[in-house]
């Protein structure tokens, strides 16, 4: 026995509450961020994402608020993404009770944040986002490519550089998510995903595209994957994370149950 | 009322350390955040946590100050150290071209490596990052309630090496077999975040908050 591949639900937060509407029954209040976190931890999430995607900086002291109150009952990892842009925004996140966050578009424009924010509060809280698209055309060995601003924007940087430099500037983990996948349900992009784990020396959590448990599960066999992210499979409750956990199980993959 | 007092050295995130710890204690006790000698002396029980490098982590403990509050307390209390807390109480790490640390127990920290493997030749991540098994290699009351083999929440790239076998109360698995629980006297320390593991985690805090510092 050793490591387990990790589960990790992803909760998009709009000015204090969760958007792409989750659906429990039996929940009071689907928008309710601490409500939704207390429920994937009972179900047994290894950790769980938030992605601040408050579009106004005014509002975002919001969020350190959801942080806070997700911190005081929920004991397991908590990472916070979307708009962490300076030191001053980590040091808030974390003294909020985040355990990480996720760097993303901060990371394209200026990389040596990452080996400041590394440096300031060690690899282990400093997640970088990286999103994904394929640009190799058919018939040529792949290649991917970053992209900025929800995948419109291509940015030249070759994905398997942009890693292994990440990896070096003190990148902790690598959250890859691939926006050709992103929504689909169709399955991760899990030939990204393998170059990408090989490539690096840190985790790589896996992101986009899931629609069911199979889809979990190849993300860890085919894409070599260290955790698996994903939000409406489990916001619907198509699946429960137990469910999710018996899947990998029952597939050869070890999970924490 | 019995205090709990918390050492801030500036080194990561303490917070939730602190709410986990508020989560599991009764009303009889009160968690305190402190940098403060006498306030650490004042306390009950100790908790020595930390995150980061060991080399920062000895310099913000030389910064502070707290380098003979935090050997006196580890000699005197039910002291639990966590993560970095617990690397530094050992005599040397290899991190940052090899840092001297406190040398409370005997030991070394070293680099799990950028060719990590398992028995099978696979290679394995660094940081070992994630939910790992505790396993219990000798009984001690800090385990009571907790299954053997539960797992706990691990984020390190160093593991703790000690030639004293009757220092290691808990073992985990990554490549290889590594002391991450160790425990001498009054004093308690692991390698993997309880804060934030979880059920195990908390009834291991829990178990911390009634012990009364005897093996």
């Amino acid at each position: 026995m050793s490591l387990a591949k990790r589960i990790i639900p992803c909760l998009d937060v709009d000015n204090g509450r969760v958007v792409k509407g989750v659906q429990f029954v039996e929940i009071r209040d689907a928008g309710d961020p601490v409500e939704i976190a207390r429920r994937y931890n009972l179900e047994g999430a290894d950790e769980i994402t938030f992605l601040d995607i408050t579009a106004s900086s005014d509002n975002r002291d919001t969020m350190v608020h959801v942080v806070e109150d997700v911190a005081s009952e929920v004991f397991i990892p908590l990472t916070v993404g979307g708009g962490i842009r300076e030191i001053s925004d980590i040091r808030r996140m974390l003294n909020a009770g985040a355990d990480k966050v996720s760097i993303n578009t901060a990371a394209v424009f200026n990389p040596e944040f990452v080996k400041q924010a590394a440096d300031k509060f060690g690899s282990q809280c400093i997640v970088v986002a990286v999103d994904a698209k394929k640009v190799s055309q058919p018939g040529e060995p792949y290649r991917w490519e970053i992209f900025t601003h929800g995948g419109r924007k291509p940015t030249g940087i070759d994905v398997i550089e942009w890693v292994r430099k990440m990896d070096e500037y003190g990148a902790g983990e690598i959250l890859l998510t691939s926006m050709d996948r992103d929504g689909t349900k169709i399955g991760f992009d899990n030939d990204l995903t393998r170059q990408v784990s090989e490539a690096v020396r840190v985790p790589v959590i896996a992101s986009g595209g899931v629609g069911d448990l199979q889809h979990l599960a190849d993300g860890v066999l085919l894409g070599r994957a260290d955790a698996v992210l994903a939000a409406s499979i489990f916001h619907f409750a198509e699946y429960s994370i137990g469910e999710a956990k018996a899947f990998m199980k029952s597939h050869g993959i070890e999970v924490r149950d | 009322m019995q205090k709990i007092a918390v050492i801030d050295y500036g080194m990561g995130n303490l917070r939730s350390v602190v709410k986990a710890l508020e989560h599991v204690a009764d009303d009889k006790h009160e968690v305190i955040l402190t940098s403060t000698p006498e306030h650490i002396f004042e306390a009950d029980r100790v908790v020595f946590p930390g995150q980061g490098a060991a080399g920062d982590c000895m310099r913000a403990i030389d910064e502070y100050g707290l380098r003979d509050t935090i050997l006196e307390a580890a000699k005197s209390r039910p002291f639990l150290g966590i993560c970095m807390g617990m690397q530094v109480l050992i005599e040397h790490s290899e991190e940052n071209q090899g840092t001297e640390c406190l040398g409370f127990l005997p030991g070394q920290v070293r680099y799990f490596g950028d060719k990590h493997c398992d028995s099978q030749g696979n290679r394995l991540k660094v940081p070992h990052m994630g939910w790992n098994q505790l396993k219990q290699t000798r009984q001690h009351p800090m385990w009571q309630g907790i299954e053997d083999g539960a797992r706990f929440y691990f984020v390190h790239s160093y593991y703790l090496q000690t030639e004293d076998a009757s220092l290691t109360v808990g073992a985990c698995e990554y490549g290889f077999e590594f002391s991450a629980a160790i425990a001498r006297d009054n004093v308690f320390a692991l390698q993997c975040h309880p804060e934030k593991s979880a059920d195990a985690g908390l009834q291991l805090l829990s178990n911390f908050v009634n012990w009364d510092g005897q093996p």
